[in-house]
């Protein structure tokens, strides 16, 4: 308003007069305006960033969401239709899993996103989850990265027979679902990442919330599900653990190849 | 009075003396022991076959000291922690003690497995071989038949061995038997409830399972194999038809010594594989399965390799659900009843079958090389590939999973290959046999091919051919097929240096090269054309 100050005329009563109420017009309108607006920014809900400013490490979040995930997931996290869903009330668990594990940022639309090489480090995972999470709440895991150390192995074990296995195979090394869709391998799992997939069911995963396993459940699932990758095959080399199919493809390429070769040799001997 | 020290040159036969006395077998064993057998390699792929089921006999006793076939529910206090405590059977307790406590008990029974799959791998190859050689015809039509029985009989023997466990794989295999005895019609419910004592799973289950297993089949598949092997020495061996063959001879080697020399160190060949196999590779790990529970279906549970054929099928037949007067008959009765029905009768058949299509009513002693019967070679390829395509999608999960395939798409390629794939298998074998043959008649009339290329005077080129016997004056010779090996390269005829001796690398050394450049060029004037 200052630059709108008229400047001190020379002489010109009249024009003085003139100038003093165009000042106090202005005047009475920017103080309506400024007690509009006031009462609004009382009563009014709280906008997408003036309720609560973020932590720094959802600021730091909220970058790198700005520069991979905005795409697909919109500026607000509310999902683009088509490309890849809303993001509010998934909560930090969801992101520290899909991010943690190289599934986000997705390399391409298709049936499923794969386990890759994460492109962001454990840091910036939990900086997006900050974020997230403080965009829309929503699932949080555990403190810690020592789940396993906590849970039974041999309850582990019955629960994830019952609950795991009829798509991550008796062994862990995952199975085929319906379309080119699957249930990966546990191979490389972690603690934090196991209990987040449960936590959240990532994909075609479903939801096994504190309800159906209790936090104990999962520490003893992710007990059992470490215990199997350190179990070496006490029978020799495991075939990859895949069952039958493996054992028969086995028999055929070495025991009946071998006898072959060794019937080949016997009856050549005369 | 000086008593003779033993005379040990004397012993054996003195010995053999005293027993032929009081029984007298010294005329029918020198009939035995004098036995000819024709030699070749692909006549031993049966004796895996024997090999492995005495070695599964042996195995077998073995576990049957520790294994309990009891459904009594236990808790788990052996050594294997990730199971310690669990409630389990105490069928499935008896199979984890054999794997972790009892000494020698996981290579025994990783033996006993893997020889399972090798005798009904080794009982498919022979089975393949006499087929395709017409082993079967007149008159070893009831050895056929014995064979195909053993087959069948070993396929139930495997899956009631592999029911024995009672771990989560074995239950859900059992489950699906289960049912599909269940889905046949009228009797479905009645065998079922007989033969499990009311529903599934039971309590009985397991210990009829397990004197089906150990008792019963193991006798009636010695006795089948007494029988079958009986029949040999009664029928004597096919042999291939070569110098001195006829259908009315047998040559080859006496039953003893070679002969018995060779199969027993291919027995102990045979052993050493199954016992690498069994202490190298893990088979059957049921302490991962865990004990059987009605809600635990494992991803990728799928029964042995001999079994996987159904389960396939089961997979690629769509839900059709047919009424006949007013009942439905479930879509699993033709994949897992009607199926295997026509794969144990239609073999059983075919040796009369084929009698009647080929006008072939004569006695074979002489076997026939499979290019010279394209339409029966065609038959086999067929056969294979129909089984092939089946057994490839009872694991089609595995092979979706693991090569990112998509499972629907596996389905769907298994649906349209099975009904696509054994034709054009038919087709192909019966044109490379045809082939074949052809190629056969050609060395026969022209000679092998020398790989020299002559040019002529006006410029043509022509590919030099050594004739096997000295041409007419058009350069053909006329042989006839014998039905055995045609020399088809220069070496066979003797054409090249001597060969130098030793495996991967020479043991010896090479003679120098002859010096033949003297002669004149046009040394190689034969077999135009």
């Amino acid at each position: 308003m200052t630059s709108d100050t008229p400047r001190p005329a020379a002489g010109a009563p009249k024009q003085r007069g003139r100038a003093r109420r165009r000042l106090n017009s202005a005047l009475r309108m920017f103080a309506a305006l400024v007690f509009a607006g006031g009462i609004y920014a009382i009563v009014a809900p709280g906008g997408a960033q003036g309720a609560a400013p973020l932590t720094p490490a959802a600021e730091a979040g909220k970058a790198l969401y700005d520069v991979s995930c905005i795409t697909c997931h919109g500026a607000n996290a509310q999902g683009v239709p088509g490309r890849g869903p809303s993001l509010i009330g998934v909560g930090s668990a969801a992101v520290e899993f899909q991010v943690e594990t190289g599934r986000m940022p997705a390399a391409r639309q298709e049936a499923q996103a794969e386990r890759k090489d994460p492109h962001y480090n454990v840091d910036q995972a939990r900086q997006l989850g900050a974020f997230i999470q403080e965009l829309g709440g929503g699932p949080q895991l555990p403190e810690g990265e020592d789940f396993a150390s906590k849970g039974k192995i041999a309850r582990g074990g019955e629960l994830y027979r019952i609950n795991c296995s009829s798509c991550h195979a008796f062994s862990g090394g995952g199975g085929a679902l319906s379309s080119g869709k699957y249930a990966p391998s546990l191979e490389l799992a972690t603690d934090r990442q196991i209990y987040a997939a449960m936590l959240t069911g990532p994909q075609n995963m479903p939801v096994f919330g504190d309800n159906e396993l209790s936090p104990q459940d999962k520490f003893d699932i992710i007990a059992y599900v470490q215990n199997l990758k350190t179990d070496s095959d006490p029978g020799g080399w495991g075939l990859g653990r895949f069952g039958p199919v493996t054992e028969g493809l086995a028999i055929f390429l070495v025991g009946v190849v071998a006898l072959v070769f060794a019937a080949l040799w016997i009856a050549g001997k005369s | 009075m000086k008593r003779r020290k033993l005379d040990l040159k004397a012993l054996p036969g003195k010995s053999a003396q005293e027993v032929d006395t009081r029984l007298p077998v010294a005329t029918p064993l020198r009939g035995v022991l004098n036995k000819v057998f024709p030699d070749h390699w692909s006549f031993l792929l049966g004796e895996i076959a024997l090999f492995s089921f005495i070695i599964l006999l042996l195995t077998g006793t073995f576990l049957a000291l520790f294994f309990e076939p009891s459904l009594q529910e236990v808790h788990y206090d052996g050594s294997y922690l990730p199971l310690q405590g669990v409630q389990m059977s105490r069928a499935y307790e008896t199979a984890l003690d054999l794997s972790f406590d009892v000494r020698g008990g996981l290579i025994m029974r990783q033996m006993h497995h893997w020889s399972a799959l090798l005798f009904m791998a080794a009982i498919v190859v022979h089975m393949f071989r006499v087929f395709m050689t017409g082993a079967f015809r007149k008159p070893r039509e009831i050895n056929w038949i014995i064979g195909l029985s053993m087959f069948w009989l070993g396929f139930t023997e495997g899956f009631a061995g592999y029911s024995l466990p009672d771990d989560a794989l074995s239950g859900t295999g059992l489950r699906i038997a289960s049912a599909i005895m269940l889905s046949i019609p009228v009797i479905g419910s009645w065998v079922t409830t007989s033969l499990f004592g009311g529903e599934f799973p039971g309590e009985i289950i397991l210990t009829r399972l397990y004197i089906l297993h150990v008792f019963l089949l193991p006798l009636i598949l010695l006795a089948l194999v007494s029988i079958h092997v009986g029949l040999v020495f009664v029928q004597k061996h096919t042999q291939w038809p070569g110098p001195g063959r006829t259908n009315k001879n047998v040559v080859g080697e006496r039953m003893f010594p070679r002969y018995a020399i060779k199969q027993g160190g291919f027995f102990m060949l045979v052993f050493a594989v199954i016992a690498l196999m069994g202490g190298l590779f893990q088979i059957n790990p049921i302490w991962l399965f865990g004990p059987y529970e009605a809600a635990v279906v494992s991803a990728g549970s799928q029964p042995d390799w001999y079994v996987m054929f159904l389960d396939g099928s089961t997979r690629l037949m769509p839900a059709w659900d047919i009424r006949v007067l007013g009942y439905n008959i479930p879509p699993l009765f033709w994949p897992t009843v009607v199926l295997p029905g026509i794969l144990s009768v239609v073999p059983m058949a075919y040796p009369w079958i084929e009698r009647r299509w080929k006008k072939d009513y004569a006695s074979h002693n002489l076997l026939q090389r499979p290019r010279d019967v394209p339409d029966r070679t065609g038959l086999a390829a067929m056969a294979l590939t129909f089984y092939l395509v089946l057994t490839i999608s009872g694991g089609n999960d595995i092979f979706a999973d693991k090569f990112h395939i998509s499972l629907n798409a596996m389905t769907w390629a298994g649906r349209i290959g099975i009904l696509v794939l054994p034709p054009l298998a038919y087709y192909f074998a019966r044109r490379l046999s045809l082939g074949l043959q052809q190629h056969d008649r050609e060395v026969l009339a022209h000679g092998v091919e020398t790989g020299i290329i002559k040019r002529l005077p006006d410029g043509r080129f022509v590919e030099v051919h050594q004739p096997l016997v000295a041409p007419d004056e058009h350069g053909h010779t006329d042989l006839p097929y014998v039905g055995w090996t045609v020399p088809k390269k220069m070496n066979r005829l003797g054409a090249l240096g001597p060969a130098v001796r030793g495996f991967f690398r020479p043991i010896e050394q090479a003679p120098p090269p002859q010096q033949e450049q003297e002669q004149p060029r046009d040394e190689i004037t034969s077999g135009k054309h």
